[in-house]
Parts: C-alpha cells; sequence; structure tokens
C-alpha cells in the first residue's frame, strides 16, 4: 500500500487518492495543432524508474499532486503541489 | 466410546491436564486438554493416519508442529462453518470440536483411489500434458470431469458464513514478528526505548522456541511480564502476519475466536491488521527441512523438532521406538528429548562420517549412533514398522524396528517476509540455507531468522535489533534486561545432504506427491530453471507454498543440472506466508455491505409510498410505486401517461450538483463545456454539453447562472464525482490562474422534478414568492420562491419534454416541500413517478443519456455540432476534429420505432440494426428502448451509421440472442414534440 | 524429439521415464536469422510458431531475456474468450478461439483447453442492454453467445449470492465456447511446437540495442552479441516501449500492475468462469482445485510482479460478496504480471515507422487469450509486411486518426481499461 504525504495533509493511504498519469504530458495552448493535443493526450514516456505522476486527494484537500515514483519499487521521492517544478532523478 | 489417550506421557508439556476437552475426528470420540492442537491430541491417542496424498493417495500422518504442515490437513467443524483443508498442527483444541478427515473415499482406512498408487509409475509428473488429447471432445465430457472430481483437497461450505470479521487499521515504530527469544527481545528493547510496539506471533502461546526449553520458561515469563507493563506495547499472539508489502505496510492476520466453539456474541472470528510500520524486526524463526529418502512420506515420519514439540510443549509420545536420522548437530536435541521422556531411541543414523561430541553425548545416554549412514527405506504403510538403513555409499542394507523416524536435514530461516520485500536472500555455506539478504524497506531480521542459533544468542541478536531499530527512529533511552542463560555449547552447522538415492519413491512435496524422479523427469524435459520445475511438477505449489521442503526440490534439480543450490535458488516466496482466510480480507464488506448504500433526501417517502427500487452505482432509487409490488409495464405506464397528460414528480436528487463562483467562473465554464456560459444571463439557466479531451462526450447537464459570479451546475447521477474531479484536474494543473471556487452540493439539495401539462396549475397551488407564468418565469428560467414554508429554488428545465420545473430545497425540507407539492397536484392527478417512467418519458422526448454518453460517442455522434463553439478553447476540442471522428459514417443519434404498432414485436435496447432480416452486416445498435405511451409503439433511440441520412428509412432492430427481428423506420430521436413546444407552454 | 501418446507414456512407465528428451532444445544464437521475435512469452512463442507453420520461415530466432513463459502467460488466471463488442476485436479474438480449439492436437501437447463457459453477470436493465448489444454483435459474426436470465445462471452457478446481495445478478451473458486453459503448459507446447519445426528459443539472451541502417532495422545486440536479422518483432508485453525505444520508436502503451490470486484447492465448487458485473472481479476453479481470481488494475504505472495489499483487500470484498462460500476458504497466494495497456484498451499488431520492426503488444489484461491468434496475426504482419485483415485495425496510428477501438469507453486513461 502506497503511504503518500500530501503537502497538505499529511502522509496517508492509498486509498484516499486516484491516479491521474504522467504528469509531464502538458496541455498546449488553445492555439496548439492536432499533433500538440495527440502527444498531450496519447504520448507517453513510460519509464521504468522515476516517474513524474499525478495524484489527486480525492477523500483529503482534492488537490492534485505531483508525485515523484519509482515505477518498480514504488518508492516515494517527493510529493509536490500541482504548479511546483519537481526534479525527477535518473532512472 | 472415547479413544483412550494411550500415548500421552505421565507428566510434562504445557497443556492444563486439571481439564479435559472432548473432540470427534471421523466421528469417533477423542479427548485432550487445553494447550494441545487437534494433531496433539490426536498423537496422544494414538492416531497415525490423518489424511491422504493429493495424486497417490497415500496415507500420511503429522509431520510438523507447525503452520508449515503438507499433510495432516482436515475439515475442521461442519455445516456452514466447514473450514476445508485446516492444519491441524496449528488447530488449537477446544472442546467439541468436530473435525474430518478430507480427500478419500469412503473412509480415511480404505480409500479406493489409493489404486492410483499401483499406476503411479504411468503417471508421473506433467503426464497429463502427453495425453487426453483424444478425442479432442474427451477433454470436457470426460477426462476433465474425472480429474476435477479426483483433485482438490476438502470440502468447501456451501451455506453462508455465520461468521463475522473485521479490520483494524494500526501505526507502530517498530513491529515485531515471532516471539521466540530473538521477537521477546526486541520487543523489549525497543519498548524500554520508548517505542510504539506490536509484537505479532501465530501462535497461540508467546515463547516460540522458548516453549520446548522448561529451564527458560521463568526468563520467558520475566519478558512477557515486562511486556505488559509497557503501555506502549501491544503483544498480539494468534496473529500471522501474511505479507510485508511496499511503504513498509504489513497485514497480519489475528485468529481472535478460533480456538473458540463459536465466536462470543457480537465478536468476530479473525480479524485483519494492516499495520504502518516505521521499522520491522523479522524474528520470524526457522523451520527444519526433512531429507528425501524412500517412503519418506510415511505416518510415522515427521521432523525431529517436531517430534521433539510434541514431547515437550504437549506431553505425547509420538512413537515407542524411534530413529533419528539427521546431518547437524541440533537434531540431536530431539532425541536427547524423546529419550528423556522414556521414549526408546533405537539409533541416530547420522550423514556425517565425523564424530562429534553430540554422538559422544548420544552414546553416553546410551543411543547408538550409525555415522556415515542413511535411512535407504521405510517398512509399512498406515503405520511403520521399521527402516532400512546403509551407510552413505554402500548398499549392504540393514534393518531397525521402529515406529517414528525423526528427520531433519537443517535449518530454513523463515525468510519469506524478507523476501517479499524483493531483498535478494544470500546462501550460507555453513548451514546450507538462505539467510536475508541485504534489506531494501526498513527491516532487520533477528535471531534463527537471520541464522543465529541458541536461545540466548538469539535473545541477544534480538536485544541489539530491537535497540537498531528504536535508534534508527531516534529512540535511544532504554533500560537494559536480563538476557536468558548462556546456551550449551552447539555448533548449528549442516552437512549438506539432501537425497537417499534408492529403490521407492522419495517425495520432496508431500502434499502434492512429487518426487526426486519427477524433479528429475522435469530436468530431462527441459524444465531447468526452478520456476519451470516448480510449474512442471507442481513442486511447491501445495497449500504450504514450499515452506516445508521447498528446498529439497531445488537440491535435486540443482544436483541434475550440475550447479550449486544458490545459483539454482528457490521459487520466488510470495504473499501469504500462510493462507489467509477471504472471510478476514473481506472483513466487513460482506453480503449486502460491500459498498455503501446513498439514499436521497426523499428516500423513506418512497419507501412508505411503496418504491421498488433499485441500485444504480451507489444510489437506492425508486424504479416505480406499487402497493401490490406488481411487475411489468403498467405501473411505469401509468405514471408516465399521468406527466404525458396531467402532472408528475419525480425525486431528481441523485443529479450532481456543483456550486461554482469566482470572476472568472464563466470562462472556466467556457472551457468546460463545448458551448458558451459567460453569455448566459443571470437567472437563467442553460444546457451544456462536456467532452474529454480525447473528443468523446464526457457528460451533459443543465448550468445555471445565479449571479454575476455565480454558476451551479449539475451534472448526471453517474458522472457526478468525475466531473469535480476533471474540472479540479483542469483548474489546478492546466489554469491554475482561474479565478474560481467551486464544491459539490449535491447531498445538500432535496430535488424534484415536476412535469405535465398541468404543473403550472399544480405548482400554482404551494409556491409562493415567484410568478410562474410563461411571461414571467420562461422556459430555462431560474428563481427563488418557497413552498410550505421552505425556502426552494426553481429551474424551468425539463427532460420529460413537458412543460416541467425542477424544484430544489435544502436536503432536510425535502419531504415537505414534496409532500406540499403532491398536496398541491391532487385536484390535478398529480403522481409520483420512478426512474422507469422518468427513463421512458426521457426516450419518447430524444433526451441522450448513459446508454448514449457511454464513452464512445462524440458530440457529432449525437447531434449536437451546434454547440461546439467555433471560437475559443474547450475540452476535447482538438482532438474530437481527429479525421476518423468527422466520418459521417460514424454511427450517428437517431430515432427508431417498430412499424408494426402492435406491441406484439418487441424492440429490445442492444438490438442491432441492419438493413435485411437476415443480414449480419451491423450498421449500429439500439441504445434505449421503451414501450411509448404517447406513439402506443415500441420506438427508441439508436446509433445508426450515416443515422441522419436514414431518416425514413425501414431497417430491422435484430437481435440474435432471442432470435428476434423487428422492421423498423429510422427517424428524428424526438419522438415527442419536436418543436418544442411543450416545454415553453 | 519425443512424441506424446498414451502408447509413448505407457512405454517410458515401464522403464521410468528415461526415455523423454528436452521438450525444447537448448540452442546458441546463430549469427542471423531471417526474423527475430523478441520476447519468449505467449505472443512470442506463438508468433515463431506460426510463422514457421504458416509461412514456412523457420530460420527465425526467439529471444528471451530469462526463461520462457515466465512472465505474464504464466501469470494470468488462464481466461479464453472471445466475447467482445467490436468486430475488431470480436473477428479477431474468435480466430484465436478457434485456434486454441485445436491447439492440443496442433501441438501434441495437451493445454487443457477447457470450454466450460465464461458467463458476464449484469444487475441492471442498462447493463442487459449493454450486454446484449455485445452478445447481439457476436452472434452477428457468427461466435456463439447466449442471453441468460437469473434463474438460468442459478441453475448454471447456483454458489452465487441471489438473495442477500448488494448489487443483485438479474442475469448473464454466456459464451459456452469460453473457458480456461492450463497456461504454463501453452507456453511450454508452443516452444516445443515452434523447436520441431527448427525455431530457435534462446533463453538468458537479454536485448540490450536494435540496430538501424536508416530507417530500417538490421538486428540486435544482445548479452550474447550481436544478431542480424532484417525483421524484428517485439513482443514482450509491458516492456513494449522500453524495447521500441530501443530503435527510436515511441508506443503509446502504459505499464500497469494487475494482480491474480489462487486459494487452496478445494473439490469442485464451481464449474464456469464467472465475471461480476458491478465491480472488478472473475474467478474460475483450476483443475487442480485452486479457485483463480482477479480484479482491476491497481491503477498507477507500475514494472512491479509484486501484489499489493489495498487491491487484494478490495478483489476478495467482491469475492465474496459474489460468492459467499469464499468466507470460510483461504486464499494462498497473490501475486502480479506488468499489463501492457493501450489508450483505447485494444492491442496494438503492427508495423512501426521503422521497417522491419513490428510490434504485438498491448494486451491489456486480454492477452491469454489471445495468444495463439495474436502469433497467427503477428506471424503474418511479419511475413507478408502487411497486416492481416483481423489485425488491420490494429494499429498506432489510430490514435492520431481517432479511429480507437475502445470497447468500455474508458477513454484514453490507461489505468481505467
Amino acid at each position: 500500500m502506497l503511504r503518500i504525504d500530501c503537502p497538505w495533509c499529511g502522509t496517508r493511504d492509498e486509498a484516499e487518492f486516484k491516479y491521474g498519469g504522467d504528469a509531464t504530458a502538458k496541455r498546449p495552448p488553445a492555439e496548439g495543432d492536432g499533433a500538440a493535443f495527440y502527444e498531450f493526450v496519447y504520448d507517453r514516456g513510460n519509464p521504468k524508474g522515476w516517474h513524474q505522476e499525478w495524484w489527486h486527494h480525492v477523500a483529503g484537500c482534492r488537490q492534485w499532486l505531483k508525485v515523484v515514483r519509482h515505477t518498480v519499487t514504488h518508492e516515494i521521492r517527493s510529493v509536490a503541489k500541482a504548479t511546483d517544478d519537481v526534479t525527477v532523478p535518473p532512472a | 466410546m472415547t479413544q483412550p489417550q494411550t500415548h500421552r506421557l505421565a507428566y510434562g508439556g504445557r497443556i492444563d491436564r486439571s481439564r479435559t476437552l472432548r473432540f470427534t475426528f471421523d466421528g469417533r470420540a477423542y479427548e485432550g486438554h487445553p494447550g494441545d492442537t487437534l494433531a496433539s491430541a490426536l498423537m496422544a491417542s494414538g492416531e497415525r493416519l490423518i489424511g491422504r496424498s493429493f495424486k497417490y493417495h497415500r496415507p500420511r500422518g503429522i509431520v510438523t508442529a507447525g503452520p508449515e504442515e503438507p499433510c495432516a490437513l482436515v475439515e475442521l467443524r461442519t455445516g456452514a462453518c466447514r473450514e476445508p483443508n485446516t492444519r491441524a498442527t496449528v488447530a488449537e483444541l477446544y472442546d467439541g470440536l468436530e473435525a474430518n478427515s478430507q480427500n478419500r473415499w469412503p473412509s480415511l482406512a480404505l480409500d479406493i483411489s489409493a489404486i492410483n498408487q499401483l499406476v503411479g509409475r504411468f503417471l508421473p509428473a506433467g503426464f497429463y500434458y502427453k495425453t487426453f488429447m483424444w478425442p479432442a471432445s474427451f477433454w470436457e465430457k470426460v477426462y476433465e470431469p474425472i480429474i476435477r472430481r479426483a483433485a482438490g483437497l476438502g470440502r468447501a461450505a456451501t451455506a453462508t458464513d455465520p461468521d463475522e470479521y473485521e479490520s483494524i487499521q494500526a501505526h507502530c515504530d517498530v513491529l515485531v514478528v515471532g516471539s521466540g527469544a530473538a521477537g521477546l527481545a526486541a520487543a523489549r528493547a525497543a519498548g524500554a526505548a520508548g517505542a510504539r510496539v506490536i509484537l505479532a506471533d501465530q501462535d497461540f502461546e508467546l515463547g516460540g522456541g522458548l516453549l520446548l526449553e522448561p529451564e527458560q520458561e521463568p526468563w520467558r515469563q520475566g519478558m512477557l511480564a515486562a511486556l505488559s507493563g509497557m503501555p506502549e506495547v501491544r503483544l498480539l499472539p494468534r496473529t500471522t502476519v501474511f505479507g510485508f508489502y511496499e511503504h513498509d505496510v504489513l497485514g497480519a492476520v489475528e485468529r481472535v475466536s478460533d480456538h473458540l466453539p463459536v465466536p462470543p456474541e457480537h465478536g468476530v472470528r479473525q480479524r485483519v491488521w494492516t499495520i504502518r510500520a516505521r521499522q520491522t524486526v523479522l524474528a520470524t524463526g526457522s523451520t527444519e527441512r526433512p531429507i528425501a529418502f524412500p517412503n519418506n512420506d510415511r505416518p510415522g515420519v515427521m521432523l525431529a523438532s517436531a517430534a521433539m514439540t510434541y514431547v515437550r510443549r504437549f506431553g505425547v509420545r509420538p512413537g515407542e521406538r524411534a530413529v533419528i536420522f539427521a546431518n547437524n548437530d541440533i537434531a540431536y536435541n530431539a532425541a536427547f528429548a524423546l529419550h528423556d521422556a522414556g521414549i526408546a531411541v533405537a539409533a541416530i543414523v547420522d550423514v556425517r562420517k565425523k564424530d562429534s561430541k553430540r554422538a559422544a553425548a548420544a552414546a553416553d545416554r546410551g543411543i547408538a549412533v550409525k555415522l556415515g549412514s542413511v535411512i535407504s527405506d521405510v517398512k509399512g504403510s498406515r503405520d511403520i514398522h521399521g527402516i532400512s538403513f546403509r551407510s552413505v555409499n554402500g548398499t549392504a542394507e540393514r534393518v531397525l524396528d521402529a515406529d517414528l523416524v525423526c528427520v531433519s536435514g537443517g535449518w530454513n530461516p523463515a525468510v519469506h517476509l524478507q523476501s517479499h520485500t524483493r531483498a535478494r536472500l544470500t546462501w550460507d555455506n555453513d548451514l546450507a540455507a538462505f539467510l536475508p539478504g541485504k534489506p531494501v524497506q526498513a527491516e532487520r531480521s533477528a535471531g534463527s531468522a537471520a541464522g543465529v542459533f541458541g536461545i540466548a544468542r538469539c535473545a541477544a541478536d534480538g536485544a541489539k535489533a530491537g535497540l537498531e531499530a528504536a535508534a534508527a527512529l531516534g529512540f535511544r533511552d532504554g533500560a537494559a534486561f536480563e538476557l536468558p542463560m548462556p546456551d550449551a555449547e552447539i555448533d548449528p552447522k549442516v552437512k549438506p545432504f539432501w537425497e537417499v538415492k534408492a529403490k521407492g519413491k522419495a517425495f520432496v512435496d508431500l502434499q502434492n506427491d512429487v518426487t526426486t524422479d519427477d524433479i528429475r523427469l522435469a530436468h530431462r524435459e527441459g524444465y531447468t530453471h526452478i520456476e519451470h520445475a516448480k510449474r512442471y511438477t507442481t513442486h511447491s505449489m501445495a497449500t504450504d507454498q514450499g515452506r516445508f521442503s521447498g528446498i529439497l526440490g531445488t537440491a535435486v534439480l540443482a544436483e541434475a543440472r550440475g550447479e550449486t543450490i544458490e545459483k539454482v535458488g528457490v521459487p520466488t516466496f510470495r504473499p501469504y506466508v500462510t493462507p489467509v482466510t477471504w472471510g478476514a480480507m473481506a472483513g466487513r464488506h460482506a453480503g449486502h455491505h460491500l459498498q455503501p448504500v446513498r439514499r436521497t433526501p426523499l428516500h423513506h417517502w418512497h419507501v412508505r409510498n411503496h418504491g421498488i427500487f433499485l441500485e444504480t452505482g451507489l444510489w437506492m432509487r425508486p424504479l416505480y410505486y406499487s402497493a401490490t409490488r406488481e411487475t411489468g409495464w403498467d405501473p411505469i405506464l401509468k405514471e408516465a401517461r399521468a406527466v404525458r397528460q396531467a402532472v408528475g414528480i419525480c425525486d431528481v436528487s441523485t443529479l450532481g450538483k456543483i456550486d461554482i463562483q469566482g470572476r472568472d467562473a464563466g470562462m472556466f465554464m467556457d472551457r468546460l463545456y463545448t458551448n458558451t456560459f459567460s453569455t448566459l444571463a443571470v437567472g437563467k439557466a442553460r444546457y451544456g454539453l462536456m467532452l474529454r479531451e480525447d473528443g468523446m462526450v464526457f457528460d451533459d447537464g443543465t448550468t445555471s447562472r445565479l449571479s454575476e459570479n455565480r454558476y451551479l451546475m449539475t451534472t448526471t447521477t453517474a458522472k457526478a464525482a468525475e466531473v469535480l474531479a476533471h474540472m479540479e484536474f483542469y483548474h489546478q494543473t492546466v489554469w491554475p490562474d482561474l479565478d474560481v471556487r467551486y464544491c459539490t452540493v449535491t447531498d445538500q439539495w432535496a430535488q424534484m422534478s415536476v412535469a405535465g401539462p398541468k404543473t403550472r396549475l399544480a405548482l400554482q397551488g404551494c409556491v409562493e414568492g415567484l410568478d410562474l407564468s410563461n411571461e414571467a418565469f420562461p422556459f430555462m428560467g431560474v428563481g427563488d420562491a418557497t413552498i410550505a414554508g421552505c425556502p426552494v429554488r426553481i429551474y424551468r428545465v425539463s427532460f420529460s419534454g413537458e412543460m416541467a420545473y425542477e424544484v430544489a430545497t435544502p436536503a432536510g425540507y425535502g419531504e415537505r416541500v414534496w409532500e406540499a407539492i403532491l398536496e398541491a397536484g391532487k385536484p390535478h392527478g398529480i403522481l409520483p413517478y420512478g426512474l422507469e417512467a422518468l427513463g421512458l418519458l426521457r426516450i419518447e422526448k430524444g433526451h441522450v443519456a448513459g446508454p448514449e454518453l457511454n464513452g464512445q460517442t462524440t458530440a457529432r455522434d449525437l447531434g449536437f455540432d451546434k454547440m461546439m463553439k467555433k471560437k475559443g478553447d474547450f475540452i476535447g476540442r482538438v482532438n474530437g476534429e481527429r479525421p476518423r471522428l468527422m466520418d459521417s459514417d460514424r454511427p450517428r443519434l437517431v430515432g427508431i420505432r417498430a412499424v408494426d404498432p402492435s406491441f406484439e414485436k418487441r424492440l429490445r435496447g442492444g438490438a442491432h440494426i441492419v438493413d435485411r432480416p437476415n443480414s449480419k452486416a451491423s450498421l449500429g445498435w439500439a441504445t434505449s428502448i421503451t414501450r411509448s405511451v404517447e406513439l402506443e409503439r415500441w420506438l427508441g433511440l439508436a446509433m445508426v451509421r450515416n443515422g441522419p441520412d436514414r431518416i425514413g428509412q425501414r431497417l430491422y432492430a435484430t437481435y440474435p440472442l432471442k432470435n428476434e427481428v423487428v422492421e423498423i423506420e429510422i427517424c428524428s430521436p424526438h419522438h415527442v414534440d419536436p418543436e418544442n413546444l411543450r416545454v415553453r407552454a | 524429439m519425443s512424441r506424446y501418446s498414451v502408447f509413448r507414456l505407457f512405454r517410458e512407465g515401464l522403464r521410468n521415464q528415461t526415455g523423454w528428451t528436452r521438450a525444447w532444445r537448448d540452442p546458441d544464437p546463430k549469427p542471423a536469422y531471417d526474423v527475430i521475435i523478441i520476447g519468449g512469452g505467449g505472443h512470442g512463442l506463438a508468433s515463431a510458431y506460426y510463422l514457421a507453420r504458416e509461412h514456412g520461415i523457420t530460420n527465425v530466432a526467439v529471444l528471451e531475456r530469462g526463461q520462457i513463459g515466465l512472465g505474464n502467460v504464466g501469470r494470468n488466471t488462464t481466461i479464453v474468450r472471445s466475447n467482445y463488442l467490436f468486430p475488431e476485436n470480436n473477428l479477431f479474438y474468435e480466430k484465436s478461439l478457434q485456434l486454441w480449439e485445436g491447439l492440443e492436437q496442433d501441438l501434441n501437447f495437451n493445454v487443457m483447453m477447457s470450454q466450460r463457459g465464461v458467463i458476464n453477470l449484469y444487475h441492471s436493465d442498462s447493463q442487459r442492454d449493454a450486454y446484449a448489444r455485445r452478445g447481439n454483435s457476436m452472434r452477428l459474426n457468427g461466435i456463439d453467445a447466449e442471453l441468460l436470465d437469473r434463474e438460468q445462471v442459478r441453475a448454471l452457478v447456483p454458489v452465487l449470492d441471489f438473495d442477500n446481495a448488494r448489487f443483485p445478478i438479474q442475469g448473464g451473458l454466456i459464451q459456452r465456447r469460453g473457458g480456461t486453459a492450463r497456461h504454463d503448459a501453452v507456453a511450454w507446447g508452443l516452444a516445443r511446437g515452434a523447436d520441431r519445426l527448427g525455431v530457435d528459443i534462446i533463453q538468458n539472451c537479454e536485448v540490450t540495442g536494435i540496430r538501424r541502417e536508416g530507417d530500417r532495422v538490421v538486428g540486435v545486440e544482445t548479452t550474447r552479441g550481436y544478431i542480424a536479422a532484417p525483421k524484428i518483432g517485439i513482443a514482450v508485453a509491458g516492456h513494449t516501449t522500453q524495447v521500441a525505444s530501443m530503435a527510436g520508436v515511441r508506443i503509446p502503451i502504459e505499464s500497469h500492475l494487475l494482480q491474480a490470486f489462487v486459494s487452496e484447492a478445494v473439490k469442485p465448487v464451481l464449474d464456469h468462469v464467472v465475471t461480476f458485473g458491478a465491480g472488478h472481479f472473475y474467478i474460475s476453479q483450476s483443475d487442480k482445485g485452486g479457485l483463480v481470481f482477479g480484479g482491476g488494475l491497481d491503477g498507477y504505472n507500475s514494472f512491479a510482479q509484486r501484489g499489493t495489499l489495498p487491491e487484494a483487500e478490495h478483489v476478495i470484498n467482491e469475492g465474496v460478496a459474489l460468492m459467499p462460500l469464499l468466507s470460510r476458504l483461504r486464499v494462498l497466494r497473490q501475486w502480479a504480471g506488468v499489463m501492457d495497456m493501450t489508450f483505447d484498451g485494444t492491442p496494438l499488431i503492427c508495423k512501426t515507422p521503422v521497417r522491419g520492426l513490428y510490434v504485438n503488444g498491448g494486451w491489456c489484461y486480454g492477452g491469454f487469450k489471445a495468444v495463439p491468434g495474436s502469433g497467427w496475426c503477428f506471424a503474418h504482419t511479419v511475413a507478408k509486411d502487411e497486416p492481416h485483415a483481423l489485425n488491420a485495425a490494429m494499429t498506432i496510428e489510430r490514435f492520431r486518426d481517432g479511429g480507437m477501438i475502445d470497447e468500455k469507453g474508458a477513454g484514453p486513461f490507461p489505468w481505467l481499461h
């Protein structure tokens, strides 16, 4: 069971959160073209290693959090607010 | 007649001889004492034959004294409480216990399937992969039913489990698993340092190996007393830690009431603990392992430590005349324990050639030691009466009379929990065993789990581990405590020895009947990896998961491969360390409590007024109302006609409601919806359509502008939670600069739709403070008023296609407002209507709902092209324009009507649309179908290729599942009032 | 190579099984092959088998990083069926099911294909209609399906909870030809079958690079040296994106964790495969007696083949709710596989932008039943350098042009499929 250290609420069980996928995907601006929107929705790095991803604290503060988690060990390196810039360790 | 306890020692053991417990096995009456397990009590009465093996149905007895028992499995209890495959070796005896042997017919002593032994030579590992293929159809008809009946072990209960279970959440600084010398010392050291400690042990008595050492009893009791006196230390006996999961969370199951005839009133049978441990000390001990030799499965062959346990702990004589077969010094303890209890020890057959101090000690007791020797056969079947032995490399056999063979092939540290963390095991040459590897989670192993042997050494190791675990968390001060008296000098080193090669079946997996030859056959056929060999032979796949003898298979395979055991490895240990009861894992979530129930504020009114309910997601919603609980269409049609002809009222409180406020609320709504909301006038509602970013329709609903910077959004019932999360995602991660705040108010409002041509008349009888006339309050108006003194907000929106007003009131006023409207509507023929009529009406009107908004349809597919604004960003705009989504050949929304109005040829949802009655080429499908009260025929909505271009065509709805084909006409989805006059009336 | 038969078993019984030989050889890699298949799981082995059998291309190597058959083909819940909604799927899976039906005789290896029937339970009228849409689609495409009402389900599977359920069972959609197969046996049987046709199955050979010349592949770097081949097929499930990226190709797949479980063996209580319609739970009973079951994904990207606690509780809750007699049985083991999840729940069997490089992946959690069909179609695609009609829609491009095949309508969220 993942334990996620919400910057607003403290460490909470995985059950309080919902996953939201790759947090490196950036929505293009309104004038973005088809290729840009394709990438936003479908193009994923799927790293075997550190992964920057969204978790939504649905049963807590309702904030979308930027989590850096290892996809093999499930270790969580950092949990940040949605607007924070985070660093991802090399794989 | 009760079987006498012929094999109970005159004294000794930890049982309470002052009390007698009565129990039955296969219908025969026995007795035992508190402190007994079912196995020890059966053994006390001289029972040897407890079960039959999986494949050959060979007679099997008790081989261990712990949870790794592969053979002595029984059906415990009866009726709804029957629990198959229960290990007799850990089943705590209670008065009135009933147990039965399993996997035998007609009886344990006379088992017909034992004939399998005679043809066993033709049934090697994996034989079933090579046969039963001819003719092909015989597999399901002939072979498989026979195999299935023969397979399986015990029988599941078929009635509903009467017991209850629960789960509990726990946090601690230090979790100590195992309560032997190492575990007790670790818990005390950590506890004394100030850490919050949980100490869990699977046994019903705490103490582990200490329970076999009477001279250490004062220390054990002193430790338990000290631990019990620490307020932050929790002791959990009868609790198996079954899994070590990521983020240092462990699962454990506590057998709260399994030692009682029935759980106490309001008590649970078992409880699952989810333990978040900042540090864990694994003091799980070690288990002795057997050696493979011919007929090593006969009842009466057991682990040396098990024999010692039955003598020392349970005061039972496991046999009259024992032979010890060992490759290590520790096993001599068992010989001495038996000897001290007055059991004849015919010989110690020791694989090792070199004399040791232990051999001398045995000689002092008059026990013969056969050095450099091995057991090459066991005489007997359901019981044993002798063995053959010979020198390790010799052939000349000698025989010894014996009814008990105590085997020790060395010890395996219980590394299972550590393995769950994916730590890599390390091989220890001295112990010829795998030890815990470098930790990857916050844990450390101590005591014999870490390869340390001897009570005092384990205690010291445990104390050190406990201190280190506490110190890692910053707990440093702790009072020292006394350790047990020093151990006698003993060398845990073993001479690796795994198999005696001689004639006869030598088992490496006793439950699944896997022999050393089976492992070699797997190797010969190329199944040389341990995982392949395991799967091919089923070795280590029985209920003990290889805990008893998994390493034997590895050793035999390693020899065949010409490689080391270390290289070959063991199959991955995975949860569960011992199997866990389903009911315990499910806890309170059984039966109707699988999921919580959501009820609307009007729920109790519906109950009182004969609502027939349906589970829609978590919600309970009335389908229709019927005092006689009649089924069929009549009650539904009656309710729908009331709406079309007079007035009806429906509970729509389940609709999602989100209150949105802020300067940028309008801009936010414009981006969420395909259409524009920033231009909506205050006091007006508008229908809106939301897409996912991939361009598919996500949700719809009417949203009202309550003031300049405030909107109230409604969502569908099903998507309410998802829409809120969707808004939060886009606001927080994509457009954080928008000045907007919102929250769900779904549960704060009771909402009811009042619909029908006489709605205004009805509402005028109860609404105060709002002019409901069409001029003052036109279609899509929103206004505040009161009903029966309660504040209400009224939206003039319609799902049914009739003149309609949705009335919302704070949840607590729901019933009062509802009843006031009913009262006011009475002269106009008002009826409450349920979900079925609601669906009927919306299908007639051509409004889309769940079946059309199924995540596979675009706005264009549903005819909402005009709702896609041309300018400005909105979610799903760009991806929704991918070429194949713009294809006019996609299935698009239309109406369909049965050509025959007789109701006899029925249309059904899920029918496919074809152009000829017998065509197989689907043009689309019927999404929502109803009987129409307006057009008096079957009609509905459908998604049809090029649908809008086909209006007027005669096609067919085909439903091959029922062999039905119905002629239909394609039409506008708006079967009723396509000009939308009624809603504006 | 030993042919399996009753007579052979009898003869070997008389001589203590000494005459059996390796089921497949253990060759060293040759410097070059006509086709290299990366991945010795079900799909890779089946692809090699059908390349040899259907297209006469026998100079083929299957390169497996570890040991064959220990990835998802050895970790699944063994269900075989073709009960899909869209023709792009159901015709493909039906082809696969038909291959399953003859696989034992074809391979001379008993994979214990057991057509015990797969029942999808429905719990509401709208769910019934959605299942009917699927069942009717199957029937129109010549695939067996029947709609059962509640009493018909009860007659087949009396042990379900019909009386106190939170989500009462209204009926089910049954595909009687669906069922289960012995998962390991499929991998072994295909390995043996491919080997007999001349395919080299090379274990402990990890691909570390894909060598390209211009826009085409020429070979692979491996832990056992460079191996040349003009055609390379990737069939590595959860590692598809990693391997494809060696050739500079990005594949729209995410890797997710799916767990499976087995109970202790008991006497038969369940003859069918049953899926719960009001949650994520499915169950069958193996011939050995263990109840094999699973649920949904854990729901976050993962390469860990490791079970977790929350999903175990979730799955087991639904199991007990559906089949109350499970309450007093014990769960023996939990494990996990790495699922190659696409963005619409439908697989990829296709060419890539790099010539000579083909991808077979995105099996979500339906890969096992697809094994023969996938191998058959992939072999065709590799051999002919163009897809068969059955896999023509299973392309990467579908996400760019909007041709998604989304059976669940769950959208571009791999963890929801």
